[in-house]
């Protein structure tokens, strides 16, 4: 198939229980995913602690796009495009850094930033032209939560708190979790490309199926007590929240051992000060409580991944190409916390990780894979009989029940059916 | 400076270490590998440029002694599916230089060039580095106490990365 199906094709590609194989490797979808996801719904693009002072930058993504995020004099967060308004050369070659103004190196045309038009060569030769018409382009529309920020290309439409809706308090979860009930973006990125479609990796992140074969090597020979929260006995849930966002959550079983910090597999004795800056901050009843849940394992649609120690940033750069930004949380004024929290995502996660080399390994697979013909199908059906509802009217799961899939394309087929 | 006798005698020495260890990565030799390592050994790959501080910025590895063994245990499972099965490789070691013979702790300061093709179930794959390793004597055998591999591209996004670099 190369040409975009019509609204009543949907429901040849996108069943309750399963969905088609071209919808992962057909270019024409993924140009419709383009316009319909990434260049209209609220993305996650970067988080406020990346610019922290005037004047800072760093280049983020949209899709394909290269955004510039900034922090403009006033203080205020910018998402600009990285394309200069004349001819469209990229007016900013470096990932980070501390600027007032980007000058492109075409024509010398500057712009502020916050994106204004401030000034160009020969400006003899532009009688009558509107500067204030000829500023970079941007993000339409900006709002942040908690510090992550979100951009849309979409005029009108649910504001950010309205898209996260029941996800919202997943960001809030997180954040409690550090003493200062802020977490920060500070420790850079690796960037892990996999030859394979994005959907492969937003529906892997919170598949509680696949770790106990996917991650058996791992959990074989390191000290892990990871592998119980997957197992068929795990009391853990898989959640959807509505909006394509999906969780998995591992509080159930992480009350039951009721250890404070069992959740990322050390004791509150090895993490002395971090434990005590809980107790001063929240009183030792709700700091040992948010020390035994711990943070969450959300996959906030369509790209970003909060996976208790680290956060990912999904990137499609084609049909079969795409990147996994990831790096370690780190919680403010927490430096015992930190160092562990790197770590730990150091050893898990990019191109060489303990867990994530498998993972990607498996996206590869699959994508070679949907290229066969019989079957076309993707069978999404696990744990369908067994859904029930929670006590916020979500769905839920067993921890290996595929409802996160399920809930990701029905959120799916509502946006790209619209129009 | 060391009399032109014994540097000779140094930089073969360091060469044919160099060329065992490339060999040994080569064909997979987990276990004969590790052994290359000195007991506080650190092996680490950097992101994003040469010059990061890995106790406060993201390396593609920073593995202390115990997490090298991590490593290779996990990859001797078998069930290392991304090395399963495992890339087939071949590497050009060169520019093998010794920076310093004299670091406190009688560490060797050595450095060299690699040009690696990987051959896996994805693609064929070209990784180019900078190797700098600290090898000290022990036991009258050369041994690795760091080594630090900078990828030329370490600032862009990277396929896997899963057999020894």
């Amino acid at each position: 198939m190369n040409v975009m199906p019509r609204p009543s094709q949907w429901d040849d590609l996108i069943r309750p229980d399963r969905v088609h194989g071209s919808l992962y490797k057909d270019p024409a979808i993924f140009e419709a995913e383009l316009q319909n996801i990434w260049y209209r719904t609220w993305v996650y693009v970067g988080h406020e602690s990346e610019v922290p002072n005037a004047n800072d930058y760093v280049i983020k993504s949209i899709g394909p796009q290269s955004i510039i995020m900034t922090r403009d004099e006033q203080g205020k967060v910018n998402l600009l495009l990285n394309r200069c308004s004349h001819r469209g050369n990229q007016v900013c070659s470096y990932d980070k850094g501390n600027a007032r103004s980007f000058t492109c190196p075409f024509h010398s045309w500057t712009f502020a930033n916050d994106g204004r038009l401030v000034g160009y060569a020969f400006p003899d030769g532009y009688e009558g032209a509107d500067k204030t018409k000829l500023g970079l382009g941007r993000v339409t529309r900006v709002q942040s939560y908690r510090g992550f920020v979100f951009g849309s290309f979409a005029a009108e439409g649910a504001t950010l708190e309205e898209h996260l809706g029941g996800a919202k308090e997943t960001i809030d979860r997180l954040v409690r979790t550090s003493p200062e009930g802020e977490v920060e973006v500070t420790a850079g990125f690796l960037k892990h490309r996999v030859k394979a479609n994005w959907k492969f990796v937003l529906e892997n992140e919170c598949d509680g199926y696949h770790p106990a074969f996917v991650h058996s090597s791992i959990f074989n020979v390191a000290d892990s007590a990871i592998g119980t929260l997957y197992g068929g006995k795990s009391t853990a849930v898989t959640r959807d929240y509505g909006n394509g966002h999906t969780e998995i959550d591992l509080r159930p079983e992480f009350r039951k051992r009721d250890q404070p910090l069992s959740w990322f597999g050390t004791t509150a004795e090895r993490l002395p000060d971090y434990t005590s800056q809980m107790t001063a901050a929240y009183g030792e009843k709700q700091a040992r409580e948010i020390m035994i849940d711990g943070t969450p394992h959300v996959m906030i649609f369509p790209n970003l991944f909060i996976a208790e120690i680290q956060m990912f940033v999904i990137q499609p750069l084609a049909v079969d190409d795409s990147v996994q930004h990831v790096t370690a949380l780190q919680f403010k004024g927490a430096p015992d916390m930190n160092r562990r929290l790197r770590q730990q995502t150091m050893g898990s996660v990019g191109p060489a990780g303990l867990l994530l080399a498998d993972d990607s390994e498996m996206y590869e697979r699959c994508h070679r894979g949907v290229l066969a013909r019989n079957p076309e199908w993707i069978f999404l059906a696990r744990g369908e009989r067994r859904e029930s509802t929670d006590a916020d009217g979500f769905k839920v799961g067993h921890v290996t029940d595929e409802i996160p899939s399920r809930g990701i394309w029905r959120h799916y087929r509502s946006l790209m059916e619209a129009r | 400076m060391l009399a032109r006798e014994s540097s000779t005698t140094l930089i073969s020495a360091v060469t044919a270490f160099i060329y065992k260890e490339a060999r040994l990565q080569d064909e997979h030799q987990y276990e004969a590998w590790e052994a290359l390592w000195t007991d506080d050994g650190v092996y680490w790959v950097p992101a994003n440029g040469a010059d990061i501080d890995p106790e406060k910025e993201m390396s593609i590895i920073y593995d202390n002694r115990s997490r090298i063994s991590l490593r290779i245990k996990q990859l001797l499972t078998g069930k290392r599916h991304t090395q399963t099965p495992q890339s087939r490789l071949r590497r050009i070691v060169s520019n093998i230089e010794v920076l310093d013979d004299e670091q406190s702790g009688g560490d060797i300061a050595v450095a060299s060039n690699s040009l690696v093709f990987e051959s896996s179930l994805r693609d064929d794959t070209i990784w180019a580095a900078r190797n700098e390793y600290r090898l000290r004597y022990v036991d009258g055998e050369l041994r690795m106490a760091y080594k630090k591999v900078t990828l030329v591209n370490n600032e862009k996004a990277l396929f896997t990365l899963s057999f020894l670099i």
